[in-house]
């Protein structure tokens, strides 16, 4: 047994032997355990994402809660995908960046295409988390003020510094989408 | 102006459907079939000697494939210059040096196998001070570094790279001066460029003599060229992916390729190295210390008559690039002051804290960072406005300055008088600036300041790139460029500048993988060379593959080459639109244009940074908000101006102005830890604080570049810091000289609280 094996093994599984998650539409009945395609009880749901699934759309950068990298949406809301386990995600409905286009006809989300437009991105390795971030906030309040969208993204790190193109990619999307209702 | 058909236009980066769908590949999304994952063990002392390990736990651990010490590593040498850096070594240096290399079949594994290597040490006295480190007694590093001084005279650019900055004569400029002040700043407060990505790698050998490596380095040709260098007779391959920001911190890479191509060797089977982000923080690059005692003088009118003094660097545990980083800090030093007596000497240190390297601004931030506060003393002294100062003192055409190679090259570039003066006219500067010391408003605890920072490269031109591009039957074309993507949309860039040239759509050009095996030489997109050198290897590739075109339809239609131009695929003859074939009929759908271009190093063409600061301070508790950040450059002609905006506004990160707020690493001197190694405790910007942020830029062309741009590149950050400074000092009337200008220093300075020392506790 590994360390974080033995520092999990007292969570109450409650007998279960797999979990339902369903991930951008799909549903996946995922083996508790070890080895491929299994959920380790130390894994987190960014891990199972990445390295189970092969979602790797999804980032990590400081694994601890920190930065919202790896910012998902669990029934609609933002969480940090790094510091949720797994198996504790049974039963819920995630959706990553790679679900965000329109599945039936490919279209980008008006954020995307938003964050493209405004070129809101530098290296793009905190992208995903930001447009999440901005997805969950949108979902809530449609038409934010820019302090909003600050508030809201506050906890996504950016360390290239596209802040401003990201607020300008989000208060247009915004703006696009209550025009268009 | 030209009107160009991309150049200067918003294109949609090539890379921006990847990017926000997370199609974009970093390289720890990337995985070989039956590849294994590396970790390393590090040292929790700063200094010490390896007594024993023992690694025979480790070693039959269920999923463990190999364990390196020092004992059985490959005898590889890294570091610059010499070579004084060990994979692995019986002595440790710092806290989080690698003591010992895992490879197992997972991560968990690989961890739990680190915890079971028992090793003793015998703990040696460290030093963290750059000049306690050069006293005789002083713990000494290396054994060929006396007093811990890297040696100077060493090759890291050419036969004579700049070492020291000494023209005229001291005397003289003593004598002319009017006011001679004396100071020492410090930037010191190890300030961590931080990409959201951390290192990480993938080697796998072929055979016992060619190594592949997937990582996301900024210049992976040049992880190929020093690996080949340091490893001994073998080929490598170098594949870059996107860069999850590097901010110049993952150029060489050798610091986490070396390890992972080792283990790699071990176990015949790829590795995967990829550091987590406290192992990042601890153990990879950060900025160099920079301390300057200096002595200016300066005439009433502002004229300064000599600089002398010592630049103390302190380098950390080794050199990546000190030397060089140095050579280049000098060099900027002469392109923001012109001064007829020089005397500036510097000396790189090594200090039993994580190693220095290569971040964005290269040497020269660093300089800046602790000469500009001197300056300004002088500045103070004769009663000059700063930007008054900057804009007689900053290098015109004409005049002349040591470069990194030592020689003296004369400016050929354009004057930025016009930029320093439209910056000021925007930020306010005559309003705002009330004089040394003064603050532009007080109102009630909360007090308003203004400062000014300039900075300057000449390495806009540095170094060699080749391109090639090639011409398909089909009307598109590929240029051939080990440039990886970083951020600053290079890669598009250089494809607008192609499409311009050969009047195609933008989607019909591409560029390959930055893959070393299939590109010609690049030395990456560093030094602020992306528009101006690599830029114009590429045009002069996509030039002569044109030239091959034109040459071929010449034949084919009975013209002259010269009567030719071509359009979206078609090749005319000059006013005669019914004259026209398709590139492939005019190359005969068989044989390729190949056209190649090469850039030669000229650092002739400084290019050129401003920035204006307001701070509001709270004399209560001592907290700075940044409210006003004016940014004035000028590019010669914009690429793209959103991808240009994105690199301005940067100026903020990658321990850029911020490194004067509150970006520190924090180094516990009793114990040689950093003790912020995590995304909380080390402080960063959030969009709840954004300054207010605007942006000067100047398109006054460059007449030795195809398309007139210089660019700005690495250097938005540069200015910054200093400028903060003063900015601060202005609000609250007391000169402050210790980065970063936390809440407690604020209220010392006020004399509101004692003052602590750096690493002690309040
Ligand atoms: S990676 Fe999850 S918050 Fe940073
Ligand atoms: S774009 Fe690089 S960190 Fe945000």
């Amino acid at each position: 047994m590994t360390r974080q094996e033995k520092k999990f093994s007292g969570v109450a599984l409650e007998g279960k032997h797999r979990i339902n998650l369903t991930v951008n539409g799909q549903l996946y009945e995922l083996a508790i355990g070890r080895g491929a395609g299994k959920v380790n009880p130390s894994d987190t749901l960014s891990f199972t994402l990445r390295e189970t699934l092969g979602l790797t759309g999804t980032k990590v950068s400081c694994d601890s809660g920190a930065c919202g990298a790896c910012t998902v949406l669990m029934d609609g809301r933002a969480v940090l995908s790094c510091m949720m386990l797994s198996i504790e995600c049974d039963g819920k409905e995630v959706t990553t960046i790679e679900g965000l286009k329109d599945p039936k006809t490919g279209e980008l989300d008006p954020l995307q295409q938003s964050f493209i437009d405004h070129t809101a991105f530098q290296c793009g390795f905190c992208t995903p988390g930001m447009i999440m971030s901005s997805k969950a906030l949108l979902n809530d309040n449609p038409s934010p003020t820019e302090e909003e969208v600050k508030e809201a993204l506050s906890g996504n790190f950016c360390r290239c510094i596209t802040h401003y193109h990201v607020v300008d990619a989000v208060m247009d999307a915004a703006k696009k989408g209550v025009e268009s209702k | 102006m030209t009107n160009y058909r991309f150049i200067g236009k918003s294109t949609q980066r090539k890379d921006a459907l990847d990017i926000v769908t997370g199609k974009a590949k970093f390289i720890n999304d990337f995985t070989l079939p039956d590849m294994l994952y590396g970790k390393v063990l590090r040292s929790p002392l700063p200094h010490a000697n390896i007594k024993s390990i023992d690694v025979t736990e480790a070693k039959s651990f269920p999923g463990v494939k190999a364990v390196l010490t020092y004992k059985d590593v490959p005898d590889w040498m890294a570091g610059s210059a010499p070579q004084h850096v060990r994979i692995l070594d019986s002595k440790v240096r710092y806290v989080g040096e690698a003591v010992a290399l895992v490879a197992a079949e997972t991560e968990d594994i690989g961890a739990e196998a680190l915890r079971l290597i028992k090793v003793e040490y015998e703990s040696l006295p460290a030093v963290y001070d750059v000049e306690e480190a050069t006293q005789p007694d002083a713990p000494q590093l290396y054994e060929k570094f006396p007093r811990n001084i890297l040696p100077q005279g060493i090759r890291v650019f050419g036969l004579h790279p700049l070492q020291e900055v000494v023209i005229g004569d001291i005397e003289k400029g003593l004598e002319d001066a009017d006011f001679v002040i004396e100071g020492t700043c410090s930037y010191e407060n190890i300030p961590n460029p931080m990409p959201p990505e951390s290192p990480a790698v993938i080697a796998a050998w072929e055979g016992p003599d060619t190594l592949n490596v997937w990582l996301g380095s900024q210049g992976p040709h040049i992880v190929k060229v020093a690996l080949e260098k340091w490893m001994g007779s073998i080929n490598i391959r170098s594949v870059g992916y996107s860069v999850g920001a590097s901010y110049g911190s993952k150029y060489m890479s050798w610091q986490y390729t070396m390890p992972a191509a080792a283990l790699a060797q071990a176990t015949g089977r790829p590795v995967k190295l990829s550091y987590g982000k406290a192992e990042h923080l601890a153990a990879f690059t950060v900025r160099l210390g920079s301390r300057i005692h200096g002595k200016v003088g300066i005439k009433k009118d502002g004229t300064v008559t000599f600089l002398s003094g010592d630049w103390l660097v302190n380098t950390g545990a080794f050199s990546e690039a000190s030397q060089a980083m140095v050579a280049v800090g000098c060099g900027e030093a002469q392109l923001i002051l012109r001064c007829p007596n020089w005397s500036f000497k510097p000396k790189v240190v090594c200090t039993n804290r994580t190693a220095s390297g290569q971040v964005r601004g290269f040497g020269g931030q660093e300089l800046k960072c602790a000469l500009l506060p001197i300056l300004a003393l002088g500045m103070e002294k004769a009663g000059i406005d700063p930007v008054d100062f900057f804009k007689r003192n900053y290098v015109k055409p004409g005049e002349g300055y040591y470069w990194r190679d030592g020689e003296w090259w004369v400016c050929e570039g354009i004057d930025y008088t016009k930029a320093i003066e439209k910056g000021a006219e925007t930020f306010g500067w005559k309003e705002k600036w009330k004089g040394w010391l003064k603050p532009t408003s007080v109102k009630g605890a909360k007090r308003r300041g203004v400062g000014v920072g300039i900075h300057g490269n000449a390495d806009a031109g540095e170094d060699v790139s080749e391109a090639f591009v090639r011409l398909e039957t089909n009307g598109t074309a590929i240029i051939y460029c080990g440039l990886p993507e970083h951020g600053t949309g290079q890669r598009t860039n250089i494809c607008k500048m192609v499409a311009e040239i050969l009047q195609i759509p933008l989607d019909r050009v591409s560029v390959t993988p930055a893959d070393s095996l299939v590109n010609p030489v690049e030395i990456g997109p560093v030094g602020s060379r992306g528009t101006y050198a690599i830029g114009s290897a590429v045009i002069a590739a996509a030039e002569d593959a044109k030239e091959q075109l034109f040459e071929k339809v010449a034949r084919n239609l009975k013209v002259k080459p010269e009567d030719l131009e071509t359009l979206d695929g078609m090749v005319y003859v000059k006013g005669k639109p019914e004259a026209r074939i398709s590139w492939g009929k005019g190359m005969n759908y068989s044989g390729t244009c190949l056209g190649r271009g090469r850039f030669e190093s000229d650092f002739s063409k400084p290019n050129f940074m401003m920035i204006f600061t307001e701070v509001e301070v709270d004399t209560t508790t001592g907290k700075i908000d940044l409210i006003r950040v004016v940014g004035a450059t000028d590019v010669g002609q914009i690429i793209d101006p959103l991808c240009l905006t994105n690199q301005l506004d940067g100026c903020l990160g990658s321990a850029g102005i911020d490194s004067a707020l509150f970006e520190e690493a924090v180094l516990d001197t009793r114990l040689g830890r950093i003790m912020n190694l995590n995304m909380i405790d080390y402080k960063w910007r959030t969009f709840a604080e954004l300054p207010e942020m605007e942006h000067v830029i100047l398109e006054t062309p460059f007449s030795t570049h195809r398309f007139h741009a210089i660019g700005v590149g690495e250097i938005t950050p540069s200015p910054g810091p200093p400028a903060v400074l003063m900015a601060v000092s202005n609000a609250i009337g007391v000169w402050m000289h210790d980065y970063p200008l936390t809440p407690d220093k604020v209220l010392s300075s006020l004399g509101k609280i004692a003052a602590t020392k750096r690493g002690e506790r309040a």
